[in-house]
């Protein structure tokens, strides 16, 4: 068992502080005003400074150095989460969206003054359309589960413009927990709807399911186990002939750009999540971007205000009587459509053509290589992201979260685990198209060597992981006693 | 690879998709440009935007230009922090978790409260899901809000209570703040939450004190929002009676952006820390003994919980928190306090030399910290749109956030204007309304 | 696992249900702790409130999973276990005992037919248990 030589990096901010230490540069008051708290009431005053830290400046570059040394992120190891689509991330995205005037724009500059930005919001709103087939894109909403709740909101909107009181949303049992849970927001009874063995909706209990109570469907494609679903085309008419909308949460949308689009499926709504699909950083959490599209019926519903133009002149349209209001104050994370749209454009559509069908293969590889020592979730072909089981190991003792932390031993991030729920001691891994065949099969290498260990020598893999920062941690201990700041007296 | 996989070709693996719903075109999409010819596509539209490095910058309304010190950029830059994911893994995931556990003490601290989540979107949505958790709480129907809450947040909290046909409420502030008799009549048995926002939009101070005793004898939760930014020199919400704290934290060194990506800042009081929103990062100890991080109370969230939990949020704003946190951490006690000392200092100089101006004057007479109203005697939208020629970004006229304040322009002023721009201001206001 | 207490009568939601003379106490089985991994946070109902047979009284939550509690009777809640919010392992060390979650005055005595007794719930354990 080897063990680091160093001992990992263990401090907090807190923990290196020294009154008196400062690592901020103010200038000094240059206006006659002595002191405004004088023009304050008292009450309203804090009357002692905050307990912030008190470090200087290179205190604090050395620590964050050194705490950022603690994670593996995409630009050091191989992070196969499966429908996160972990690819590169350009660093060129990074300089345009720090141009000043990008970065440094406020958001109520007058429309006059923001042209640069407005024009690339609406040139990219509709890039978004033309890729999901779609008729109209509002790029306001901050994350997918935003972008969801978006596109349920309008959904419902439409059905009360028609005087329809629809009460239901049907949502595969394979659904990713956000397609619920936004829902639910949005007032709804969630129904599931039951998956085949091989994790495709099925078609039957759909259609038991569909009458005038139900609102909308939602659905991923490719589905959550990587496939297709083959009979997507005639779950969107079965839907239509109801009065049911349909709901494509666009997750997985690496597999199909420029192959095929929600829109020519029979989608009415569909959201993008910028922080996969189109290269924008996934920052430890976000911020990420999940700007929503929908078909013509469902346009007077968008987010207000939505970016328009006349002539050569953007501008933000206030005038939406029958929007559903906003999902945040302003007007999307702009941030972030900057660099969906420096990838867009370093793309083109041949380029985006080649991203889907290379990330199509390299799942598919990764599959075939595996076959022989872990469970399919379902037969292949898959599209850019496969699930295995690690069922057989779990025989022998070894589960799928066991096989993750190994993973990390052994140099590699692990995909995503136990989901979908559907699925047995469940691998999701979603390589990417970014992703060279030699770092491929590192990766199956890694994951044989694994299934052969849980023959011959478990407890390596149950000890995982050794070599990281620190080991496997007590998640029962932080649920039953949570501490969620620091103090002074627990260190 | 195609014979590893046992394929003729990439085609063959595109089996399942319907051979009707293919595309047969590629899609119509503008041509890729070589780098070079993108980096001069994109600035040229970025110079066309009046960007606050080019121009003085006197706009607020939830967005300011606080200064963003230099080592932020480099250190949120590090590739291990910035392309990392949410730490499913903790052990590989520790620099993420150990700053977010920072954040989260951090935002407590500033707050006044027991417990800070890893942040929601922005503070429109923050609020948003301070309303849906007063609900989840009280389970009482009603959202009051006081008339200074910013228009626009007030606008994403409507939105999100759509769904659960909550119902708002609004309370007037003719004078700028709290009217709060009228607030007493409308908080009661219905009320789950009472929402103040301190400064509110107009820049105007609140008594939350006050309100949080109306909202208290009606069984009501007290939704306070408020700037983090001010925080070293004003009181911190828990401490005035607040049960959950929300705020738009874009301030703390996350760059403007033409807002977004923002930062929405969440706290509660202990008792209520399982009906929370949003990731809470833990410690706790591994195998050995030595100190972790975890996520945990993770069955609150929609991947354990899916239809019952407390919010649909996923993906949050992480990086935004560690710029925040570093903000904080390079401020320090000392300098957070600074940052508010000058920015009220400024404001107070620049209100008494824009009302100075003949026909200029303030549009409400009670204290305010960062930034104001005025009432001017010639459309603001006209003035500002001249002012945008001189350089500078005078205001936000406020017509389109309320007609009775068609004349009023809101005016914020933070620790990076400076002496000579405030004075650019009146100069050039005092030429734009004729006096 | 040993088999269960003979002297209980027993839900298809894992829960047991315990006669005590006219009250009734109530809890969650051995097979559901084992399910569920380490409890920590037991959401239990006030003195006083109304419980209906087969419909939810509170929550019981895992590290990785969260499960509704259901009524094995409809009755009046009389006493809650006051250890379980400082100490909610006691639920996995002693489901049967010091685990115990509400005791109620039951309001319909004939209700006792629609539970299951210790060998027909066991058998349905053994089937898998849904």
């Amino acid at each position: 068992m080897s063990r680091q030589a160093t001992p990992s990096y263990d401090q907090l901010v807190f923990e290196l502080s020294s009154p008196g230490r400062i690592g901020y540069s103010l200038p000094a008051c240059d206006v006659p005003v002595a002191d405004a708290r004088a023009f304050l009431p008292a009450s309203a005053l804090r009357a002692e400074a905050p307990a912030l830290p008190e470090v200087s400046e290179f205190d604090v570059v050395r620590h964050y150095s050194r705490l950022s040394r603690l994670n593996y992120g995409l630009d050091t190891h191989f992070y196969p989460l499966g429908s996160c689509t972990m690819k590169y991330n350009p660093k060129l995205n990074e300089d345009m969206a720090r141009l000043p005037g990008f970065g440094r724009l406020h958001p109520l500059t007058p429309e006059s003054a923001a042209q640069g930005a407005l024009g690339l919001m609406h040139a990219l709103a509709q890039a978004l359309a033309e890729i999901a087939g779609m008729d109209a894109v509002s790029l306001q909403p901050a994350a997918g589960a935003q972008g969801e709740l978006a596109g349920i909101l309008m959904i419902r909107a439409y059905h009360l413009a028609n005087r329809e009181k629809r009460t239901k949303v049907l949502v595969p049992n394979s659904a990713h927990g956000t397609n619920p849970a936004s829902t639910a927001i949005a007032g709804y009874e969630v129904v599931e709807v039951k998956s085949t063995a091989n994790g495709e909706v099925d078609v039957e209990d759909l259609a038991r399911h569909l009458d005038t109570e139900v609102a909308a469907f939602m659905i991923t494609v490719p589905n959550t186990l990587g496939m297709f679903e083959p009979r997507i085309v005639e779950m969107t008419e079965l839907c239509h002939a109801k009065g049911v909308q349909v709901y494509m949460d666009g997750a997985n949308l690496n597999a199909i750009l420029g192959i095929t689009r929600p829109g020519d499926l029979g989608f009415d709504v569909c959201h993008f999540n910028l922080h996969k699909t189109f290269t924008t950083p996934h920052g430890g959490g976000g911020p990420g971007a999940g700007p929503v599209g929908v078909k013509a019926h469902l346009e007077p519903f968008l987010p207000v205000p939505v970016v328009t133009r006349q002539g050569e002149r953007y501008g933000l349209d206030w005038r939406r009587p029958k929007s559903i209001g906003k999902l945040q104050a302003f007007w999307g994370n702009f941030g972030m459509l900057v660099r969906a749209y420096t990838y867009l454009r370093t793309m083109g559509a041949d380029g985006l053509r080649a991203v889907s069908e290379n990330a199509v293969l390299n799942a598919n590889y990764i599959l075939k290589r595996l076959e022989p020592h872990y469970a399919a979730a379902a037969p292949g072909p898959c599209m850019h992201e496969c699930v295995v089981s690690a069922r057989r190991q779990k025989k022998l003792g070894v589960s799928a979260m066991d096989i993750a932390k190994r993973l990390l031993d052994l140099g590699f991030y692990a995909p995503s685990t136990y989901f979908p729920l559907i699925v047995e001691e469940a691998l999701m891994i979603e390589p990417t198209e970014t992703e060279s065949k030699q770092t491929l099969d590192a990766f199956c290498d890694a994951m044989i060597r694994i299934a052969r260990e849980a023959e011959e020598n478990p407890s390596v893999i149950l000890e995982a992981p050794v070599t990281t920062p620190v080991r496997r941690l007590d998640q029962t201990k932080a649920a039953r006693e949570p501490k969620l700041r620091w103090s002074r007296a627990e260190r | 690879m195609l014979d590893v996989i046992g394929a003729g070709s990439i085609d063959d693996l595109l089996v399942g998709v319907p051979a009707k719903a293919r595309l047969a075109q590629p899609l119509a999409l503008a041509p890729a440009l070589a780098e070079s010819d993108l980096v001069r596509h994109l600035r040229e539209l970025a110079a066309q935007d009046a960007d606050a490095d080019s121009y003085a910058c006197f706009l607020g309304g939830g967005s300011y230009d606080h200064y963003v010190p230099s080592p932020i950029n480099h250190l949120i830059s590090r590739g291990e922090f910035f392309t990392a994911y949410t730490p499913y893994q903790p052990e590989a995931s520790q620099g993420t978790l150990r700053t977010i556990f920072e954040y989260q003490t951090m935002m407590a601290e500033l707050a006044g409260m027991d417990v800070a989540n890893a942040s929601i979107y922005d503070g429109g949505s923050s609020l948003a899901e301070g309303a849906l958790m007063a609900h989840a709480v009280t389970s009482r129907p009603e959202i009051v809000l006081a008339g200074g809450v910013h228009p626009l947040h007030r606008r994403v909290v409507a939105t999100y209570c759509a769904g659960p046909g909550l119902r708002l409420r609004d309370v007037a502030s003719p004078d700028g703040v709290l009217d709060l008799d009228a607030a007493g009549k409308l908080v009661g048995g219905k009320t789950a939450a009472f929402v103040v926002q301190s400064p509110n939009f107009y820049g105007c101070l609140e008594d939350v004190r006050a309100a949080a005793e109306i909202a208290h004898a009606a069984g009501a939760l007290l939704v306070v929002s408020a700037d983090p930014v001010n925080l070293g020199v004003l009181e911190a919400p828990g401490r005035l009676g607040a049960d959950i704290y929300v705020g738009e934290g874009q301030g703390l060194g996350v760059p403007m952006s033409y807002g977004g990506p923002n930062l929405g800042v969440f706290a509660a009081k202990q008792d209520l820390v399982r009906r929370m929103p949003g990731r809470l990062v833990g410690a706790t100890v591994d195998v050995d003994g030595e100190r972790g991080f975890v996520l945990t109370l993770q069955t609150r969230e929609q991947h354990i919980r899916r239809a019952k939990a407390t919010s649909n949020i996923c993906t949050n704003v992480a990086l935004c928190a560690l710029m925040a946190t570093i903000y904080l951490s390079l401020l320090g006690k000392q300098g957070l306090v600074k940052v508010g000392e000058l920015s009220a200092a400024k404001a107070h100089y620049a209100a008494e030399r824009l009302t100075a101006i003949p026909g200029v004057s303030l549009r409400f007479r009670v204290p305010f910290f960062k930034e104001f109203v005025l009432a001017l005697p010639k459309p603001p939208e006209r003035v500002a749109a001249r002012l945008v020629k001189d350089r500078i970004l005078a205001g936000v006229p406020l017509k389109s956030f309320d007609r009775r304040l068609k004349d009023c322009l809101l005016v914020a002023v933070t620790e990076q204007r400076t002496r000579e721009e405030i004075d650019r201001l009146a100069t050039a206001l005092a030429k734009a309304v004729g006096a | 696992m040993g088999s269960v207490p003979s002297d209980l009568m027993y839900t298809k939601e894992h829960e047991w249900a315990k006669t005590e003379g006219d009250r009734v106490r109530v809890g969650i089985t051995a097979y559901a702790q084992e399910q569920l991994g380490d409890v920590v946070f037991v959401e239990l109902p006030k003195v006083g409130a109304t419980v209906i047979q087969h419909k939810g009284f509170g929550v019981v939550e895992s590290v990785k999973a969260v499960s509704d509690l259901f009524a094995p009777l409809s009755g009046t809640v009389v006493e809650v276990n006051a250890e379980l919010p400082n100490a909610p392992e006691v639920v996995n060390q002693d489901p049967y005992g010091r685990g115990w979650m509400i005791l109620i005055a039951p309001s319909d005595p004939a209700q006792r037919a629609n539970l299951l007794t210790a060998a027909l719930y066991e058998a349905f354990i053994a089937e898998g248990g849904h």
